[in-house]
């Protein structure tokens, strides 16, 4: 029997506000712990939560790049359970009304094709705390530092049907998030987190088969894996007469498995009701409007923007936005120099993405700032130096202050564009590789290759090679 | 012993005939007098000061007051009345506790209460029962029955409590002093321990309602730190004290008077009623149709909120922790099991049930649905009348132990003041007399935010009547 697979996914995107979102406490990363906290963050009896209002503004923003509903009403709800790193024995969130619903997302796969993902709502809610089973020996620590961190949940329709769709989805989003400046994205700090449901039917059939819930996925890497190994996992119960049972299992990256958690019938009833600390949140359509005004450029509309105004080939320019900190890297290039896009995009994604990839550092961090890259490529533009010898600039610039300008100056590297001068070398070295010249006119044109290294040699590379090359070829003949 | 009001507290400190330090020496040596009989305050504040008052000339300066045990104050011990804050010091104050430290009030100590203010008859409290100064075989009511007591018999010229159901009004009605529940909103909660936060509502025991007009004033006000705090102007309330009742309409809801009254208390509501009608007020029999749906409504409700409230405590961070750690959940279970007295437990177990899938839609959902009824029950008999009176409590104060094992008959205790509650609108208390030498309480219920026509109608009552001034037998024992 062949197998159709149904994905739905449950992604988790931490807040980027300053403050937590029922607290005046940090949110930065990495503190010691236990001190970004709060008597809210703590559940000290009488403590009372107040929203925060950029956490509100950044669902908004979301929801707007979905083309979903932002609701003018939405209500918090407390999710009740015990754990110790949930201070107050409940999480606030959104069950019945959340503050986005019904949107949607295309998303293009390897092969090239695209699809639309449904996404049935997102909300509001805050992240609980991290224990800490492996500090103490059978002890758990406990540290609030993440406790009150605002979470954007958003919740897809099931209509993915592959690993590679889940995976591609979970990228789009993670650009999108990044793209509007909602959340940092970082995987490593649980900035991002996905949970999947994944079930199989027999193809054709229109009902759902019985689901599982898939958790702790956090790279793009893991989804796929993780997706992959239930869903074969799912289909061998299958096949071998046995049935799925509802229930939520544990992604485990180091083994590649995953391992069940809790059954339905174990499961928390978490016993939602309205948070009677907060009143609905209501949002007025002009706070809606003026946040729609101000949603920055997104990816489709860049790729159009850099293929059509800027003459760019459309792989590179999806490649450029698909980072928007390489997207504003190469923008803020072309501020300073706007003669060749296309050049700039070359050297982004060959030269500047090599190093980034070498060092593994994030382009924020990257030494050669825009301004410093366009005067060097300007350079080349004028035909003050040759590519390789940029190349060979572009290196130096890594740990090196000076501009593209102090370099060329100080090394002597402006181009010979001067006929003359470049015509003398290629006669020397004509008359020194004779032999080379005859196999040359006999018909072994690679062998021009040779002859231009050799003159470019002679000139430290400073030559223009194009000029040598003519000029090689214009002595040869004549 | 004279009992002062806070109105000749402040003549005697602002002419100088006492010093404010004097005036909490005479209440803390009072307190340590009387508390063995009474019952009435858990901890003993005797090293407050009034200095660090931001505003030297605020009319409150220098008055001490009793704390209910439900209000964090820094540096105090808050127990809630449990064991299980039985080690709980609170490292910041209440949004109302710091309105009046800012305006130079002291803190006598902290009373005694109902544990976590589940109760009518202060027994639940982890800290032994209130003693009603009237009658010490009697309970003060509850929940804030420390801060009743504490006030009836003169160890504090007025105390803060909190009412969720009656938990102000029912004890000021056993105790023969005045109890105002405020707006919901018009306090701010923030830092009031909760219990059921749609209907928790700090206000004010006290003997006189000029008292009560006096402090509501500088407690009250929105707090940007509790977001169901109301934005509403806070009115000077003193200036409408002295206001011509003449015209008033006064609703009596048929519902309060269906015969079910004992004809003796029945007997001191009409000669109050006839004594307002002495100063012009009018009034029209009315009918609140659902209210007879409160007290289930609430015992949903309250239980569910309560139910959320309290899974903070868990022992991992603060208060009662059991010793035995052997697995998480045994861990949570001894803890709670430990720390918990039965009637928390008990509304704990009911407010999980009515929250359950299953159950919410059948219990949750409809309480909600009803208490939207009642709300407008309200607000259609305030087209027609400016307040609603009736009594407060459908008897005086019944002996300690009579109802302690019936919940059903406990819970009946708050059949006229839990409506309020659910509603959000303000009431007062009143004593109107005595029966058998216990005092009996009516209840004025007025439109939300409309605290100054309470406070109005019950000052003009006290002008011409002292049944707000009498003072229990004990105390004058205690002179002799």
């Amino acid at each position: 029997m062949s197998w159709e697979t149904v994905i739905g996914l449950e992604i988790h995107v931490q807040l980027d506000t300053n403050s937590k979102i029922f607290s005046g406490a940090s949110t930065s990363y990495g503190s010691e712990q236990n001190t970004n906290t709060s008597l809210v963050d703590l559940g000290y009896p009488g403590v009372l939560p107040v929203l925060n209002k950029d956490a509100v503004m950044m669902a908004i923003k979301f929801g707007l790049a979905i083309n979903a509903e932002i609701s003018r009403r939405s209500i918090f709800a407390r999710k009740n359970y015990f754990y110790p790193d949930l201070p107050k024995g409940y999480q606030i969130s959104q069950l019945e009304l959340p503050i986005v619903q019904g949107g949607s997302l295309e998303i293009q796969l390897n092969d090239g094709t695209k699809k639309e993902v449904g996404i049935t709502r997102a909300h509001l809610e805050e992240d609980a705390g991290k224990s800490i089973h492996d500090k103490f020996s059978n002890q758990t620590a406990i540290d609030l530092n993440r406790a009150g961190t605002p979470l954007l949940e958003i919740v897809s329709e099931p209509d993915i049907r592959s690993a590679e769709e889940a995976s591609s989805y979970m990228q789009k989003i993670h650009q999108l998030v990044r793209y509007l400046k909602i959340s940092d994205g970082n995987m490593q700090e649980g900035s991002f987190r996905c949970d999947a449901n994944v079930s199989v039917r027999p193809f054709g059939q229109t009902e759902f088969g019985t689901r599982t819930e898939v958790k702790n996925i956090n790279s793009f890497r893991f989804v796929e894996n993780a997706i992959n190994h239930e869903v074969e996992r799912q289909i061998d119960r299958l096949e071998n007469g046995d049935h799925i049972i509802q229930e939520t299992r544990l992604y485990d990256p180091d083994k590649d498995e995953t391992r069940p958690m809790r059954s339905k019938e174990e499961a928390n009833d978490y016993r939602y009701f309205p948070d009677p600390d907060l009143l609905p949140l209501e949002i007025d359509q002009e706070t809606i409007d003026k946040i729609a005004q101000s949603l920055p450029e997104l990816f489709d509309e860049k790729v159009t923007r850099y293929i059509e105004a800027l003459s760019i080939k459309q792989s590179d320019a999806e490649e450029i936005a698909r980072n928007m900190q390489i997207a504003e890297y190469f923008e803020a290039t072309l501020d300073h120099f706007s003669n060749d896009a296309q050049m700039v995009s070359n050297w982004i994604l060959s030269e500047v993405i090599g190093v980034l990839n070498r060092e593994n550092i994030e382009i924020n961090a990257f030494q050669i700032k825009p301004k410093r890259l366009a005067s060097l490529l300007s350079r080349v533009d004028d035909n003050t130096i040759s590519s390789k010898i940029a190349k060979n600039l572009f290196n130096q610039m890594l740990t090196s202050a000076d501009s593209a300008d102090e370099l060329i100056k100080q090394q002597g590297l402006e181009q010979i564009t001067d006929e003359d001068s470049i015509n003398k070398i290629v006669v020397e070295v004509l008359n020194e590789f004779s032999d080379q010249k005859d196999q040359y006119l006999e018909g072994k044109e690679q062998i021009l290759g040779f002859l231009v290294g050799q003159v470019m040699q002679r000139t430290q590379g400073k030559a223009n090679p194009r000029l040598v090359n003519e000029l090689i070829i214009r002595q040869i003949k004549n | 012993m004279k009992r002062h009001t806070v109105r000749e507290l402040q003549d005697m400190i602002a002419d100088q005939s006492v010093s404010s330090d004097e005036v909490y020496q005479l209440y803390l040596n009072r307190i340590k007098a009387m508390n063995d009989s009474i019952n009435a305050f858990i901890s003993i504040e005797s090293d407050e000061t009034s200095s660090g008052t931001e505003e030297n000339d605020s009319e409150i300066k220098g008055v001490p007051y009793a704390l209910k045990d439900i209000f964090c104050s820094e540096g105090d011990k808050t127990t809630c009345g449990s064991k299980m804050l039985s080690n709980f010091v609170s490292p910041y104050d209440a949004t109302v506790v710091k309105n009046l430290r800012k305006k130079g009030t002291i803190i006598l100590g902290k009373t005694n209460m109902d544990e976590f203010a589940m109760g009518s008859s202060n027994e639940t409290s982890f800290y032994g029962n209130v003693l009603n100064p009237w009658d010490t075989e009697r309970t003060p009511g509850g929940s804030s029955g420390g801060s009743a007591a504490a006030v009836a018999a003169g160890m504090a010229p007025i105390a803060l409590g909190t009412d969720t159901g009656g938990s102000i009004r029912q004890p000021a009605a056993l105790t023969g002093i005045t109890g105002l529940k405020p707006t919901y909103g018009r306090c701010s909660r923030y830092g009031m321990i909760a219990f059921a936060s749609s209907l928790d509502q700090a206000g004010i025991l006290s003997i006189s309602a000029e008292d009560a007009a006096i402090f509501l004033e500088h407690m009250a006000g929105y707090d940007h730190k509790d977001s169901t705090s109301s934005m509403e102007e806070v009115p000077k309330y003193t200036e409408f004290l002295n206001d011509n009742l003449s015209g008033k309409v006064v609703g009596l809801p048929k519902e309060f008077f269906d015969g079910s009254l004992d004809s003796k208390y029945q007997g001191l509501v009409s000669d109050s009623i006839h004594e307002y009608e002495k100063m012009g007020i009018k009034f029209k029999d009315i009918s609140l149709p659902n209210i007879k749906y409160s007290v289930p409504t609430y015992y949903v409700v309250a239980p569910a909120e309560c139910s959320s409230n309290l899974a903070r405590y868990d022992g991992v961070r603060f208060g009662h922790r059991s010793s035995d750690d052997s697995d998480l959940d045994a861990f949570y279970k001894k803890t709670r099991k430990e720390g918990f007295g039965q009637e928390v437990k008990r509304r704990i177990i009911t407010g999980t049930y009515v929250l359950s899938a299953g159950y919410y839609d059948a219990y949750y959902l409809k309480a909600q649905k009803v208490r939207q009824l009642i709300n407008q029950d309200f607000l259609n008999a305030f087209k027609e009348v400016d307040v609603i009176m009736g009594p407060t409590t459908q008897q005086s104060a019944f002996k300690l132990g009579e109802k302690v094992d019936d919940p059903v008959s406990m819970y009946m205790n708050d059949i006229y003041t839990i409506s309020s509650n659910l509603s959000g609108v303000p009431a007062i208390s009143h004593p109107i007399g005595f029966v058998d030498d216990l005092p009996f309480g009516m209840q004025v219920i007025a439109p939300h935010f409309m605290e100054h026509d309470l406070l109005n109608i019950v000052h003009k009552y006290q002008m011409v009547t002292d049944w707000h001034l009498q003072i229990p037998g004990i105390c004058r024992e205690l002179d002799r």
